[in-house]
């Protein structure tokens, strides 16, 4: 595998009209790279899909996939595959039909099709549903079809518009895993876009975190996790209580707080996760809002000088009554240092 | 239904609406030599006569054409635009719209006296010709309305799904979307070839030696001969279109689309 990249994106700005939906994108995908999208709605994920696709035409910049350049390349002829947000599938053909849909129109050898439609309808888990309409499937099950449909094209890239947002928890972590098998099998370079930090934590080789229409942040999920560049990013991923820096204070709704240690002045916020939180001791103090109980842990939420707190403690501990002051410490071993606030 | 409608408001409307039929329908059963109601006696020779009177069978024939293929070609113009109307946003699609829809409001007597007058005197056009596009022009509205209305409820990513698949645009609009918009078309068609056969002050206009749809023959078949053939034959064509609009009903779920 080379660290050439495989798919490139310079530059790439899009727009509906007037209105820009992703600015000036950059990014390097290396083959067999599988990418998460991360980001609230209407950041632009669905956007960039579906301009890599070819769906959409960017209002400037340049796609290169595998060595050429693809930008103006028509949609037909990428070799990119889709499975979209809302399945697509066509209402009028039988599961096998639907999958069997573009390697008829490539011409293939009935034999071929059949071996391949077959293989593929297997892989997604429906051989016995081959024969229904989509309309006869549940929404799992159409898109895992439309999984299916793209993936025997053995497209050069795969992108997936929210692959798994309709399935329920427990197939969705098994079509997770059926979706990271299948990738390391065949080596297919896979986008996918993602509302849940979860899913694009445990998936992803690499994740992109975007904002109104720009990159965030790239990293592994190790370094998205625990090293967030931004109050946005450290949001994201979980840490509840982000403060931004100012003269070496965190600056609170309540006035500049200083730590018990000096906090490096090269940072501009810093973030702590609930589980970050020390609570019974400290130097400061906080009024107990609310609790709530989620198995292993309680959570607490503090009403304090510096804000709002949210705090997890091990749900073995004796529990804390609304209204309780407690004291409380934010360690800046357990925080993560922001390069940017805003 | 409106709850609110007292059964004897039901049943007067049923009556008003459906009264005039069983009328001719019993005056058509008439023994009798003119058209009366109530019917003197029963017998079936005037429903029998209908199909031995020439001029009917030539009107028939002539409806049939202009029902059959005004809304052939309708539909040839009307898919493609309504296509164009639901996928993309043109420039100018609010007047298209609105021009398309015209032939509906405007009074079918005007557009007949207008095309007499200013296409068919002028430029010494074919009657024929003329009643062939003006009743495509009547039908058009409704193929354009009852196809947009299928377009609308196909969602368009279909068609892009299809592409990255490897289909042209054109490809995917003949493999993903006419095969889904197939009762759409068939609701249309019926639409407008029901439009078109009952159609009567466009086609009294371009009426000439020759040319003369059936509505218009029955009506000067009245002026000369009084019997209850004209009553058989009205029975007749109701019974063709309430069969027609129940098996599209039955098969189609017609009253979807209109
Ligand atoms: N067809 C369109 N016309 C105009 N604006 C659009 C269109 N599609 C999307 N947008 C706008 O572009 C921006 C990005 O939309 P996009 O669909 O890419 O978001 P997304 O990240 O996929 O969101 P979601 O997670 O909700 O699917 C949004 O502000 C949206 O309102
Ligand atoms: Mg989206």
């Amino acid at each position: 595998m080379s660290d050439r990249a495989f798919l490139s994106l310079e530059n790439l700005t899009l727009s509906y009209g007037n209105s820009i939906a992703v600015n000036k994108f950059n990014l390097d995908i290396r083959k067999g790279e599988l990418v998460a999208f991360l980001g609230p709605s209407g950041c632009g994920k669905t956007t960039t899909m579906r301009s890599i696709a070819g769906l959409l035409n960017p209002t400037s910049g340049r796609i290169t996939l595998d060595g050429t350049d693809i930008t103006r390349v028509s949609a037909n002829k990428r070799n990119v595959g889709l499975v979209f947000q809302s399945y697509a599938l066509f209402p009028h053909l039988t599961v096998y039909e639907n999958v069997a849909f573009g390697l008829r129109l490539k011409r293939m050898a009935d034999a071929d099709i059949n071996a391949r439609v077959t293989a593929g309808i297997k892989s997604v888990g429906l051989a016995a549903l081959s024969g229904r309409k989509p309309a006869e499937l549940s929404g799992g099950q159409q898109q895992r079809v439309a999984l299916a449909r793209s993936m025997v094209m053995e497209p050069k890239v795969l992108l997936l518009d929210e692959p798994l947002s309709n399935l329920d928890a427990r197939l969705r972590v098994e079509m997770r895993a059926e979706l990271q098998r299948v990738q390391k099998e065949t080596g297919i370079t896979m986008i996918f876009v993602t509302h849940d930090q979860a899913e694009a934590l445990s998936l992803a080789d690499r994740i992109v975190v975007m904002r109104n229409g720009l990159i965030e942040q790239v990293g592994t999920p190790e370094e998205i996790y625990n090293n967030p560049v931004s109050a946005f990013v450290a949001d994201f991923v979980g840490f509840e209580n982000v403060f931004a820096l100012k003269d070496g204070k965190l600056a609170t709704p309540g006035g500049a707080v200083a730590l018990s240690e000096a906090l490096p002045g090269n940072a501009a916020g810093f973030a702590w996760r609930p589980a970050g939180v020390v609570l019974d001791t400290g130097p400061f103090q906080g009024k107990v809002k609310s609790v709530s109980f989620t198995g292993n842990l309680r959570e607490y939420l503090l009403d304090t000088p510096l804000g709002p707190i949210t705090a997890e403690v091990s749900a073995a501990l004796p529990v804390h009554d609304l209204g309780t002051e407690l004291a409380f410490d934010l360690p800046l071993k357990a925080a993560a240092p922001l390069q940017r606030f805003a | 239904m409106n709850r609110t409608f007292s059964p004897l408001i039901l049943a007067a409307l049923l009556i008003f609406l459906i009264g005039p039929f069983l009328i001719i329908v019993a005056a058509s059963l008439s023994a009798g030599d003119t058209l009366t109601f109530p019917p003197q006696g029963l017998s079936l020779r005037w429903i029998a006569k209908v199909f031995t009177v020439e001029s009917f069978r030539d009107s028939f024939i002539m409806s049939m054409i202009l029902a059959v293929g005004g809304t052939f070609l309708a539909l040839l113009l009307g898919v493609p635009a309504a296509y164009a109307l639901s996928r993309y946003k043109l420039p100018f699609g609010e007047v298209v719209n609105t021009i398309v829809t015209l032939p509906i409001i405007v009074p079918g007597i005007i557009v007949g006296l207008a095309l007499l007058r200013y296409v068919v005197v002028p430029f010494s056009f074919s009657i024929g010709i003329a009643l062939f596009l003006a009743h495509t022009a009547l039908v058009l509205p409704y193929t354009v309305r009852v196809v947009s209305s299928s377009f609308n409820n196909l969602r368009s990513d279909m068609e892009e799904a299809a592409v990255l698949l490897g289909a042209t645009r054109l490809g995917a609009f003949f493999k993903v979307v006419l095969p889904n918009i197939q009762s759409g078309i068939l609701a249309a068609f019926i639409l407008g070839f029901v439009t078109s056969f009952n159609q009567v002050p466009v086609s009294l206009f371009l009426s000439g030696p020759g040319v003369r749809t059936l509505p218009i023959d029955m009506l000067s078949y009245m002026e000369t001969t009084y019997d209850p053939s004209v009553a058989a034959l009205s029975a007749l064509l109701a019974l063709m279109s309430i069969g027609i609009v129940f098996l599209a009903e039955r098969f189609l779920g017609f009253s979807r689309y209109v």
